[in-house]
């Protein structure tokens, strides 16, 4: 009876609607799972009747195991960096309006905008000549936070723009606290979804990064999607497709963590 | 010592304030204040009013140490120079239009924050925070965050948060701007409460002539930069300064005149008079003019419009020539628009501008 009811209310316009949304999340789930599933399939072009197997994970883990660990270390140094480099910038950025700061603002857009491998290059001919920096791995981190702080700046400056940090620090300041106080009591963590949306970005950013890296690697520091792409180009597709899956495996979680943590309630300053 | 005061009534000490030469030009060039000498009694509540851009807030922020005056200025508390000090070590109370509230923190830890910064340990400082909680009514909002308040309550926290770590001074910005009118009334008579019964040395700033009447032991009216005139309520009210006080302070009516000889002629009247002969332009408030019959009635007019207030029906008259005059009738009063009416104007209430 219930039931019949409401499919009752529930006019064509409902179902149109959901029908449409399914076939639109098919269109993007469906070549995702297809991908996954080869990566699990014995023999991708027999299908899934030949089996499923986690013998390509395991190989992929084996082989390429320093790119992913490679690859995680250069996100995480990454957003230490821009941490530390963009909170102040946008802190400064947004106590300080005017021409200038908006100058300053564009000019850290920047390489978003000009393509990594222009970047990429820029970087080789100016600094590849500078003592070992070029073999690296500091080498691809420059370049990675040269191309993931304008997202931390603008990420932090949105949230400053939308509280009125000048009359909170005022209030700080008439209750007695100095500078390095009232920052980290008072502006950071009335930041902190900025902060923690700006994080996701330029991890999420950092680890499926191509473009600026694959001009700067070298044989020794592949990351993981260079070495994605050397793996589709040269071996089986069921090891390109485990490849994927691990990749997935990788940043799904983190995803979740820091979206968690964006939602959980005050921070414990 | 603060102990035992704490639990008898929270009283604060009364420091004076003097300003010497406070001026203040910005980046640019533009004047926001000219050069400015005050003395601010201890105790006293001081309220700059005046239209925005006048200087008002200028001046408190340089009290408060959040601007610094142009070259040559002192800013005084008792015998100590703080020009030099920032806000963070004038030992101020600061309450702001905006609040100013720390939204990452709980009402409890906004009152708390100032007692952490001056390290006082953890058990008095809950329970000074619990006897201000307590002094301010908020007690059961201790644990709520600061978007769960009602503007009234927010600017109640942030007045517990300025009090608590005992100023020297307490500074209010436009405290009741951002209320609304039966709040603002209510909230009024707290801080008038709270005013007088701490003893502190306030001054107060807003642009609402009713608060600064309430509140005020002193007014000290600005306009353009400048201080136009500085006196209690009732000498702002009764003894303006100029025109602009006058017009800025409740309602004054224009009328003029001509004197020769010791009398003084109003339309058709004449009225006993002292001073120099000319013509004279003459203010006087609403309430001292009275409806009169056509015999003893100085003036005469017409009413262009009654609005019926009910204590009272407040009348705009507009006489044959000469700019239109407000009189109060009383409430039960029966005119209405076009009726001809007659006013009497006793002189000792005429004030002359000069």
């Amino acid at each position: 009876m219930a039931m019949q009811n409401l499919s009752n209310r529930r006019g064509w316009g409902f179902w149109l609607q959901l029908g449409f949304t399914l076939l639109v999340c098919a269109l993007l789930t469906v070549p995702m799972v297809m991908s996954m599933l080869a990566g699990l399939t014995a023999n991708y072009f027999v299908g899934l009747k030949s089996g499923l197997t986690l013998r390509w994970v395991d190989e992929v883990l084996r082989v390429y195991s320093g790119t992913i660990l490679l690859s995680l270390q250069i996100a995480f140094a990454c957003l230490a960096s821009t941490l530390l480099l963009g909170v102040p910038a946008a802190y400064a950025l947004a106590r300080r309006p005017g021409r200038f700061a908006r100058l300053v603002e564009e000019m850290l857009m920047m390489p978003v905008a000009i393509p990594g491998l222009a970047t990429a290059l820029a970087l080789i001919v100016t600094y590849g000549g500078v003592g070992d920096l070029r073999s690296s791995w500091l080498f691809i981190l420059i370049g990675h936070v040269l191309f993931t702080l304008p997202f931390m700046v603008r990420a932090v400056l949105a949230v400053m723009g939308s509280i009125d940090l000048t009359t909170l620090e005022e209030g700080a300041a008439s209750l007695g606290a100095g500078f390095p106080r009232r920052f980290f009591t008072v502006v950071l963590p009335n930041c902190r979804s900025g902060i923690l949306a700006g994080s996701l970005m330029v991890l999420t950013l950092s680890v499926g990064e191509f473009n600026l890296t694959w001009l700067l690697h070298t044989p020794l520091t592949k990351t993981l999607p260079v070495g994605l792409a050397d793996s589709y180009a040269s071996l089986r597709i069921e090891i390109g497709s485990a490849y994927t899956l691990v990749f997935f495996l990788m940043i799904v979680p983190s995803l979740i963590l820091m979206q968690g943590l964006a939602k959980r309630g005050r921070p414990s300053v | 010592m603060p102990d035992s005061v704490m639990q008898n009534s929270f009283h604060l000490d009364a420091v004076p304030i003097r300003l010497e030469r406070c001026g203040k030009t910005f980046a640019g060039g533009a004047r926001a204040l000219e050069p400015l000498d005050l003395t601010i009694r201890g105790g006293e509540t001081i309220v700059f009013l005046g239209p925005s851009g006048c200087g008002k807030t200028t001046t408190l922020r340089i009290i408060a140490g959040l601007e610094s005056p142009d070259a040559g200025g002192r800013v005084l508390f008792g015998e100590e120079d703080v020009t030099a000090l920032p806000i963070e070590r004038r030992n101020v109370g600061m309450v702001f239009q905006s609040y100013a509230l720390f939204p990452n923190m709980t009402v409890t830890e906004n009152v708390a924050y100032g007692l952490k910064v001056r390290k006082i340990a953890r058990a008095d400082r809950a329970r000074r925070v619990e006897e201000m909680l307590d002094l301010m009514h908020l007690g059961e909002f201790a644990g709520r965050r600061i978007d769960q308040l009602s503007g009234g309550q927010r600017q109640r926290v942030a007045l517990a948060r300025a009090l608590v770590v005992r100023p020297r001074v307490l500074l209010l910005d436009e405290p009741l701007t951002a209320l609304d009118a039966k709040l603002r009334d209510s909230l009024r008579l707290e801080i008038d409460r709270l005013l007088r019964g701490l003893g502190i040395t306030a001054v107060y700033v807003t642009h609402d002539q009713g608060e600064a009447m309430a509140l005020g032991d002193r007014i000290v009216v600005m306009a353009k930069g400048r201080v136009a005139q500085v006196g209690t309520p009732r000498e702002i009210y009764y003894q303006p300064a100029d025109g602009f006080v006058a017009d800025f302070i409740g309602t004054m009516n224009r009328l003029g005149g001509v004197s020769r000889g010791g009398t003084l002629s109003i339309g058709s009247a004449t009225l006993p008079w002292t001073g120099p002969d000319g013509r004279v332009e003459l203010l006087v408030r609403p309430e001292d003019l009275a409806l009169a019959g056509e015999a003893d009635g100085h003036l005469d007019g017409t009413v262009a419009a009654a609005v019926f207030l009910g204590d009272r029906t407040r009348l705009v008259v507009e006489p044959a020539d000469g700019p239109a005059l407000t009189v109060d009738a009383a409430g039960r009063s029966e005119l209405g628009r076009g009726d001809r009416v007659w006013l009497r104007v006793d002189p000792a209430r005429l004030l002359a501008v000069p």
